[in-house]
């Protein structure tokens, strides 16, 4: 007898389905339990179709494959059915508020994905000879005059796949530019409140890592900051607005501070989205800043990837960008691929990756711009601003705010204060939203404040979205507050799953399927 | 006769003859939650006061666990590897990380006694 | 602006409620030397869709893309059929506007698959275990030197000269940083003796296979030698439709598997986004960079999946992670399973054996014009051809008719006069007789 494992329900002590009578086929209504592929799949079906070529082995060096893989077979109509089912166990901006602090869950336009699939760019090969891919490099061109001209700064390098990839890409230049100088210098600071990112990449590029505490108001201490300068300290690597949606006010002096000390400035972008189209970045001193094109410029997270994240780059910096550099002379745009051939005065570091970056992501970010121009970009910031400090003013009375006094930028940090004493914690706060139908806000980040809940609303809801969010989350904090916490205990409820057992995941990894791993009876 | 002391990286240390047997305390295990894995160091590894010697993660942190007093690590809890669950069934018993010889007594009279480490803990 | 909901009115309503005379009181903060003006900006305005849809398509048209002729270029990237249902599923909502699935009760679609594709590129790649993938298999490789320094405590990584140069380069730039980078020699179209170069300070030796040249590798011996001294194999692979036809990496000893899996459900993209496969022997899992999924399940016993083993990156260990890697290549995975989950054993062994068939009968066509000598004898889809003058201009005036000829090697290796007449050929499915038939023309007419 074939026992299915997703029907398989072991149920918990003391555990009551919230369904009266289960059903007999264990799926409800529209949701439905999926198996995997594997358990689908099998042999004799195939969903394309393409000749049966036998082919001799003369030519494949003795190295032909003699075991079966192990794929399983199916048709299209399974497979569309498979994912199409898998789609609708997960949450998304599409369907909902995705308030997640610090990512930036905006709407993902659709022409920009028409743009991408141009055959011209879509079906574009990397090496394909410059004569066959001048508007390619036009375009790339034209997206790093754009960014060059929001952050005011005079260079970009384009390469970087992802925004922890660009901030490597920004301390390798910081690197070079130290080496080139004749100093060593191997301290990096970073702020308590910064992304893991941070101190991580700082680490992978050899520097040792130097926290810097922040203020009681959320900002980083510069006079701490200051003191930690001197002639080892390579660079400071500061987020800015921070990770508590706060602008760095003194944040002019600490770039005096820093190049007076000889080191550089790493701004990590990721929350530029604010402040795009108001404030450039080069203006207030920074010498590298990466920008996740996946958050500001709305190309789609896509579950995980893929991103991109451009480096812009001052004038200090600049000449150690990697290769390929992108140039233009009388005959076109071309790459420059080949280090020992760069252009005179500049000295790139290296390579990132191979060919030329996340081309499919720019053409997303330029489409974005070009539909924003400038005026739309302001716009944007400004209504992202405005809708993090409409949900701040309208939720600061019941839950707690740890730096509400002033404005916020473009996210609303609530710490979980307001929630002690109930028993509720800040995980069972953001669960019980799901099963509202919302996605939960950023939990436990920033690290610098105790049951952090980081609200990120963006620019893409409108004053009704946001009105029945706060409805929400207000009605949810008065009833914790008021000892009704049934409807955290255990939340979700509602979700295709319950809360899911971390702690076995991690203790007996089971990180692929395989074929004899054969269910065991429930009970 | 042996006695505990403790650090305020939250280790417990316990001597007998110039041998160590150290691991994390109650309130260590504790604050870090279900514990998923441990790495203990190897047999005959010199380590220094101070130094991280072994790592312990739970599913959401982890974290070094230091030797408290320096020495040659003389064994190491290997059943922890396949059982990480022992160090918050038993902290302070069967869930011990390693043992270091040719430990001085000086060093370990250095660390927290037990009423001392209850002290700290209760101010945390 | 059609992307923005708020309308004046609810911006106004907003603002009062926050008790803000106006939007610059949001921006208090910002130091009043930093405020600046629209004008500021040297750009357009904003526009609808149809001025930005002309504006780009008058771009793209500018390319030749490799649809529009006899398309053969290769070198990392390869033009693959990819089924229609592919696209339409990755362009579901909940796929493509979802985030990295750090709450799992409402991201199991997006769990589940990546579970998928670690089971998949496993297989795929003979190894026990892989991750949800990298950013491409470029900075997968680089990734994977780190990770055999860590694990071996040993500084030097030999890199095959028929290693991908942008590879190498890649290694360089970021594994370089914890060690040397050593180099065996180029020799297009042959295997190099890379074996005498191990010696017991080499944490590994990386060997593509079928190399940039084309030529298909046997790394047994090279995994015995390495192992002999200690030392692992990293095998790379940049088209992994090779796998459906080829011995896997696994079988033949490698430690660690980097690979590029663009070949599979995703487009060309002018080099990206891509997809870094990487996988590895379980008991070097706690040294893998990279997200992993893992079964397990909720309180109510249902099976679900879950992010798993995390304090391997950053945002536990921060300065002790693993690797900084945040995001993963998340839909080009979704791309690659749904494509791999169409094909399935029988479509993916006979799309092997057809691009090989392909590229053989290409081979036999070229070497057969006076003057072309086939360097790679042993090949997937790919092989290398020597022409009697410099490649790339012969390519530049190839792209003139329409025929996008290959990868010059003088393209990939500048400064290299020995190269400069070396050029690589790559055929799929998606190539005709049609093709072969223009592409030999066009070369008799240049030569």
């Amino acid at each position: 007898m074939e026992i299915d494992p997703n029907r398989r329900r072991v149920t918990a002590p003391g555990y009551h389905p919230p369904e009266e009578l289960p059903t007999i086929s264990g799926d409800r209504g529209l949701d439905h339990e999926e198996k995997l592929i594997f358990e689908i799949g099998r042999d004799g079906v195939t969903g394309v179709d393409l000749p049966n070529v036998q082919v001799a082995a003369t030519r494949l060096g003795g190295q032909q494959r003699r075991a079966a893989i192990g794929l399983p077979g199916l048709s299209e109509p399974e497979v569309i059915r498979h994912y199409v089912r898998l789609s609708r166990m997960n949450y998304a901006i599409d369907s909902g508020l995705y308030p997640l602090g610090s990512c930036t869950m905006k709407h993902n336009p659709r022409l920009n994905e028409k743009m991408a699939r141009l055959p011209g760019f879509g079906d574009l090969h990397p090496l394909a000879p410059a004569s066959a891919t001048q508007g390619a490099l036009e375009l790339i061109s034209q997206l790093m005059n754009w960014l060059t001209q929001l952050t005011g700064m005079p260079a970009v390098a384009m390469s970087p796949k992802a925004g922890a990839h660009g901030e490597l890409c920004g301390l390798l230049a910081i690197r070079a530019a130290i080496q080139a100088r004749g100093e060593t210098r191997p301290r990096i600071l970073v702020p308590e409140s910064a992304h893991g990112t941070n101190p991580a990449t700082a680490a992978f590029a050899g520097f040792t890592v130097d926290e810097v505490p922040a203020k009681p108001d959320g900002r980083v201490d510069a006079e701490a900051l200051k003191a930690k300068l001197g002639p080892d300290v390579a660079a400071i690597m500061l987020t800015n607005p921070n990770t508590c949606g706060l602008f760095e006010g003194e944040i002019i002096e600490i770039a005096k501070a820093v190049h007076a000390a000889g080191a550089y400035f790493y701004c990590d972008g990721a929350n530029f989205n604010a402040i795009a189209g108001r404030v450039r970045p080069g203006d207030l001193g920074i010498d590298a800043m990466h920008i996740n094109l996946h958050k500001t410029f709305s190309t789609p997270h896509g579950g995980g990837g893929p991103g991109a994240g451009p480096v812009v780059l001052s004038a200090a910096l600049a000449p150690f960008a990697p290769i390929p550099l992108l140039v233009a002379d009388k005959n076109g745009f071309r790459l420059v691929e080949d280090s020992n051939a760069v252009p005179a005065g500049t000295k790139p570091f290296g390579r990132m990756c191979a060919f030329h970056g996340q081309m499919g992501m720019f053409v997303r970010a330029l489409s974005y711009m070009l539909s924003h121009g400038r005026d739309g970009v302001r716009q944007a910031s400004e209504d992202a601003v405005l809708s993090a400090n409409y949900i701040l003013a309208s939720l600061k009375d019941v839950m707690t705010a740890p730096f509400g006094d002033g404005p916020c930028m473009h996210e609303a940090l609530f710490d979980d204060s307001f929630l002690e004493g109930t028993g509720v914690t800040t995980l069972d706060f953001a669960k019980a939203m799901i099963d509202e139908g919302y996605h939960p806000m950023t939990m436990y980040f920033p690290l610098v404040v105790h049951g952090a809940m980081l609200i990120e609303p963006t620019e893409s809801e409108s004053k009704g979205s946001l009105d029945a969010f706060i409805h929400v989350l207000r009605e949810m904090a008065l009833e914790a507050k008021a000892g009704k916490t049934a409807r955290f205990a255990g939340a979700p409820r509602l979700a295709p799953r319950r809360r899911l057992d971390e702690t076995q995941a991690a203790r007996k990894p089971v990180l692929r399927w395989k074929r004899d791993e054969l269910p065991q009876a429930a009970e | 006769m042996s006695e505990t002391r403790f650090t305020d990286s939250h280790e417990w240390v316990r001597l007998e003859g110039d041998t160590a047997t150290i691991g994390i305390t109650k309130y260590a295990a504790e604050s870090l939650g279900d514990v998923v894995f441990v790495e203990v160091p190897e047999k005959g590894r010199k380590v220094s006061a101070g130094a991280e010697a072994a790592v312990v993660e739970s599913v959401k942190a982890a974290s070094e666990v230091y030797a408290p007093v320096g020495g040659e690590v003389s064994e190491a809890n290997a059943a922890l590897e396949a059982k990480p669950a022992t160090v918050n069934d038993d902290p302070e018993g069967a869930g011990w990380f390693f043992k270091v010889k040719g430990v001085s007594s000086a060093d370990f009279t250095k660390l927290m006694t037990a009423d001392a480490y209850a002290e700290f803990v209760k101010g945390l | 602006m059609r992307y923005l909901p708020l309308s004046d009115t609810d911006r106004s309503a907003m603002l009062a409620r926050i008790g803000a005379p106006d939007m610059d009181a949001l921006f208090r903060d910002v130091p009043r030397a930093a405020h600046v003006k629209l004008s500021a900006f040297n750009l357009p305005d904003m526009q609808g869709e149809l001025e930005v849809d002309r504006a780009l398509t008058k771009l793209a048209a500018k390319n030749i893309a490799a649809g529009a002729g006899p398309f053969f270029c290769g070198a990392g990237a390869y033009k693959h059929h990819v089924p229609s249902a592919v696209d339409h599923l990755i362009q579901r909502s909940e796929f493509l506007t979802s985030y990295t699935p750090y709450q799992p009760e409402i991201a199991q679609g997006t769990l589940q698959y990546l579970f998928e594709f670690q089971t998949q590129v496993a297989l795929l790649t003979g190894m026990e275990v892989a991750n949800a993938s990298l950013y491409d298999g470029s900075t997968a490789t680089a990734e994977a030197v780190m990770m055999a320094q860590r694990l071996t405590r040993r500084g030097k990584a030999i890199l095959s000269g028929g290693l991908h140069p942008h590879y190498a380069q890649t290694v360089d730039t970021v594994a370089g940083l914890q060690g040397e980078i050593a180099r065996s020699a180029v020799t297009p179209g042959k295997a190099e003796d890379i074996i005498s170069l191990i010696d017991d300070q080499t944490a590994c030796v990386v060997v593509q296979s079928p190399d940039v040249f084309g030529l298909i590798r046997n790394l047994r011996p090279i995994a015995e030698a390495a192992h002999a001294k200690g030392a692992l194999l990293i095998a790379v692979v940049t088209e992994a439709v090779s796998l459906g036809l080829l011995e896997s990496p696994g079988a033949q000893g490698a430690d660690i598997v980097a690979a590029e899996g663009q070949s599979i459900g995703n487009g060309l993209n002018f080099g990206g986004p891509y997809v870094g496969l990487f996988a590895t022997k379980e008991k070097f899992l706690r040294q893998m960079p990279g997200r992993l999924t893992g079964e397990t399940v909720d309180v109510d016993g249902r099976r679900g999946y879950v992010l798993t083993l995390s304090t391997r990156e950053q945002h536990i260990r921060r300065e002790k992670a693993t690797s900084n890697i945040c995001t993963n290549s998340g839909l080009c995975t979704l791309a690659f399973t749904i494509h791999l989950s169409l094909l399935g054993e029988e479509g993916f062994t006979r799309l092997a054996r057809l691009n090989h068939a392909k590229a053989s009968a290409l081979a036999d066509r070229l070497a057969a014009i006076p003057g072309v000598e086939l360097m790679t004898e042993a090949f997937f889809n790919e092989f290398t051809i020597k022409l009697p003058k410099p490649a790339a201009p012969i390519v530049d005036a190839l792209a003139k008719k329409g025929v996008l000829a290959g990868v010059p090697v003088s393209r990939l290796m500048p400064h290299d006069k020995a190269m400069e007449n070396l050029l690589i050929i790559a055929a799929t499915e998606t190539n005709t007789d049609d093709d072969f038939a223009a592409l030999e023309r066009a070369l008799k007419e240049v030569l």
